[in-house]
């Protein structure tokens, strides 16, 4: 067991991968000598060297456009989106090539890329740099979604990512890049999946579903809610696509009450995809509607005014007491 | 959509309305039309848009590459003669038996729309030569990324030409397996394989350094990559950052742009103010236009550049100049946008004819010959059509199959799901198909 940031347990789970797959190489911009600008890369050209830690031109659309080409040569390119509101000039490779070359080639190619992409708000930074867009890949097949929000899981779901025959997107909650935990080097243990939600607290009242960033807010409102005699389960959902609709289900099915939370706008979001999935497998469960506590419907905000638009303790605590209320 | 008649030449958008050209409005007015014009000058390099390119760059553009003529005649180039001499008289017979064969597919697959067989085909008739000259120029080992009219370049990597008619039939999205042939799957996003193209390419120079440092037994061939796009095409954003990956990595692709003049409805001289081929100048690689009507020099030019290529040496732009006789495809109606006088005076630079002039001029080929090459022809239709006739339409459960590789809670739930409503059905009647019915 060793402690470590985020941010390091994804570079150490890079390494791990760059060592024991001749065939991976990661490619972005800024990822080489300076080691991306968030560092996730730091210190990788140097052991590997440019052809597998690759600084490329300053165009995503060709950074996810040349890793699908190497991919059709057998390669497994990792490529770094520098920004989450970056990611839009690369989205037409993304959706109409990554995601459907396995089924337009009728099972024939494959295509097994990662993308990883810093995403996310409370940072105060400048526009376009603090965004959730998670929900828009969500919604098409044939793209895989995962996003850790602890140090073992961020070390062991890059490199699941990269082991993955299918695409996977990483979205790696950059505000939480220098959170500190333990990391099982040698065993995934329960993260052998990275498919699968975890329970990360149990409670009989009322659920929480939380995933990345937020994971951290939802446990601390659960601890807020104990302390008022309120029982609350929270859930990492680690996977946006496929979801775990199980581990969510037998949730409900005990505390007939859920609340999810994510930083993206609710409408259209994957709250509301659970929301109306929960309640056509869960709904003789159900004691209150399944509530959304997310983002508004607005453009990412200027940074003076995020934390009114992220959500917090608060305001999943204000959610917990209307589900409570039915 | 379709171009009204003059909306563009009365708005003045074209360049050649414009600026550069103060007498292109009174060329058009003396035609007596307000269509749209490509500005060829009927025989060889665009006069008008070679001065457009010395206005730019403050210097002539290079001459187009032809080596056999519209009369059948063959000439010579410094570089590329070497390469022509190199073909045989059973090379040169057999690009003319490709180039036939394709047409005469064209020809079936068009019909094949009309009577509701396909629902849309693109033809590609015009640029035989093109796509013959080219794909006959790559090796097996080379890898190869169409758009969506290579069907020229697919009878040259032996792609079973009935697989081609599966996407268009709405019974498959791609219908070979590229892994077969080194043919990649027709891609309709315009642009989007450049990049694949060359990203296949900085693999292939990985895949060398591998088996350099693993000092393996059996090296395999050095191999390129070619990208194919057309005049339209080249406006897209992935075509311009496919040539910066290509060049910053060096990268073994050649990029072969089909100018066929015409985007749908909308000229070449939209997409572009100079040749196509001098963009390969701001990029730092060679940019050769070839007559693309002219197997011989297409083939020569190709070959010179996959070698090029292969040997390290980085990309190369090549533009074909030539022209899509028909329509975009089968849901297009060029007499909306273009003079028939046109299409006529590039009829008279035809690709099949010019070959055949010269092959019956040099004694290679006689009355037998062309005769064997269109029963030929007219053998791979009716196989074309029959077997299209007998393409078996796919189950549903194909399709749930193929979106991820492994194993997906979601589509297994679907799919579940799909099953038990089908069987409901069972001996019982269906509404679907009813709904038409109903609304009348």
């Amino acid at each position: 067991m060793t402690t470590m940031t985020i941010a390091k347990a994804i570079n150490e789970g890079l390494r791990a991968t760059l060592a024991a797959n001749p065939k991976s190489l990661l490619m972005g911009e800024d990822i080489g000598p300076l080691g991306g600008v968030y560092r996730v890369t730091d210190g990788l050209i140097g052991e590997f060297g440019p052809d597998r830690v690759v600084d490329t031109p300053l165009a995503e659309s060709g950074i996810i456009g040349t890793a699908i080409g190497l991919a059709l040569r057998g390669y497994s390119p990792v490529c770094e989106i520098q920004f989450d509101g970056f990611v839009f000039p690369g989205f037409n490779q993304i959706t109409t090539q990554l995601a459907k070359i396995h089924a337009r080639s009728n099972g024939n190619l494959s295509v097994p890329v990662v993308i990883r992409i810093p995403y996310g708000g409370g940072i105060g930074s400048i526009e376009h740099h603090s965004e959730s867009p998670e929900a828009l890949f969500a919604h098409t097949a044939g793209l895989r979604i995962i996003t850790p929000s602890n140090p073992h899981d961020a070390y062991w779901m890059i490199q699941q990512a990269v082991e993955c025959q299918d695409p996977v997107i990483v979205f790696e909650p950059k505000r939480r890049y220098w959170l500190k935990g333990d990391v099982d080097v040698e065993t995934p243990g329960p993260s052998e999946d990275p498919f699968k939600a975890h329970v990360l607290r149990e409670g009989t009242d009322a659920t929480i579903v939380a995933y990345g960033p937020l994971v951290p807010v939802a446990l601390a409102a659960a601890n807020a809610a104990e302390e008022d005699g309120r029982s609350v389960e929270v859930i990492d959902l680690r996977s946006i696509s496929p979801i775990d609709f199980d581990t969510v289900t037998a949730s409900v099915q005990k505390t007939g009450r859920l609340i999810v939370t994510h930083e993206a706008p609710t409408f259209g979001g994957i709250g509301g995809e659970i929301a109306a999935r929960i309640s056509e497998r869960a709904f003789h469960s159900l004691e209150a509607p399944v509530i959304r506590v997310g983002g508004f419907h607005m453009p990412y905000p200027v940074a003076k005014v995020e934390e009114d638009y992220l959500p917090d303790i608060d305001r999943i605590l204000e959610a917990l007491d209307r589900a409570l209320s039915y | 959509m379709y171009a009204v008649p003059g909306m563009y030449s009365s708005c003045g958008i074209y360049p050649s309305d414009i600026a550069l050209h103060p007498d292109a409005a009174s060329k058009e007015n003396g035609m007596g039309t307000h269509l749209p014009s490509t500005e060829f000058d009927g025989t060889a390099v665009d006069d008008q848009r070679e001065a457009d390119a010395e206005a730019v760059l403050g210097e002539p553009a290079a001459q187009m590459v032809q080596l056999l003529g519209p009369d059948g005649k063959l000439g010579t180039d410094p570089v590329f003669s070497d390469y022509a001499d190199k073909l045989t008289p059973e090379d040169l017979r057999g690009l003319y038996a490709d180039m036939a064969a394709i047409r005469r597919f064209d020809v079936e697959a068009t019909a094949l729309q009309r009577q509701g067989q396909l629902a849309l085909w693109p033809p590609l008739t015009g640029q035989e030569a093109a796509q013959i000259g080219s794909g006959r120029a790559s090796q097996p080992q080379d890898y190869i990324f169409p758009t969506y009219r290579e069907h020229g370049v697919a009878l040259t990597r032996n792609v079973d030409l009935a697989e081609l008619l599966r996407q268009f039939r709405g019974v498959s999205n791609g219908g070979w397996n590229p892994k077969d042939t080194n043919f990649h799957l027709y891609t309709l996003v315009l642009a989007a394989q450049t990049l694949h193209a060359v990203g296949y390419a900085m693999g292939i120079q990985r895949d060398q350094k591998l088996a350099a440092a693993s000092d393996a037994a059996g090296k395999q061939p050095d191999a390129a990559v070619i990208a194919y796009f057309g005049d339209g095409a080249s406006s897209e954003g992935d075509v311009h950052e496919s040539m910066v990956f290509a060049s910053s990595y060096k990268a073994p692709v050649v990029f072969f742009c089909q100018n066929n003049h015409w985007a749908i409805s909308v000229p070449t001289n939209v997409q572009s103010r100079v040749p196509l081929s001098n963009r390969a100048k701001g990029y730092g690689f060679p940019g050769i236009r070839v007559d693309g009507n002219d197997v011989i020099a297409v083939h020569a030019v190709t070959e010179w550049a996959l070698e090029h290529a292969r040997q390290g040496k980085g990309p190369v732009l090549i533009e074909a100049f030539t022209y899509r006789v028909g329509a975009h495809t089968t849901a297009d109606d060029p007499t909306k946008y273009r003079q028939s006088s046109e299409e006529d005076a590039w009829r008279a630079k035809d690709p099949l004819a010019r070959l055949e002039k010269y092959l019956r001029a040099e004694g290679l080929a006689d009355d037998a010959y062309f005769a064997k090459v269109k029963a030929d022809g007219d053998e791979l239709a009716a196989y074309v059509r029959r077997t299209a006739h007998d393409l078996e339409d796919p189950d549903i459960r194909q399709a749930f199959a193929n979106v991820y590789k492994e194993a997906h809670p979601l589509v297994a739930e679907e799919l579940a799901w799909f099953e038990e409503y089908s069987a409901g059905f069972a001996g019982g009647e269906e509404y679907a198909g009813q709904v038409e019915e109903a609304g009348h």
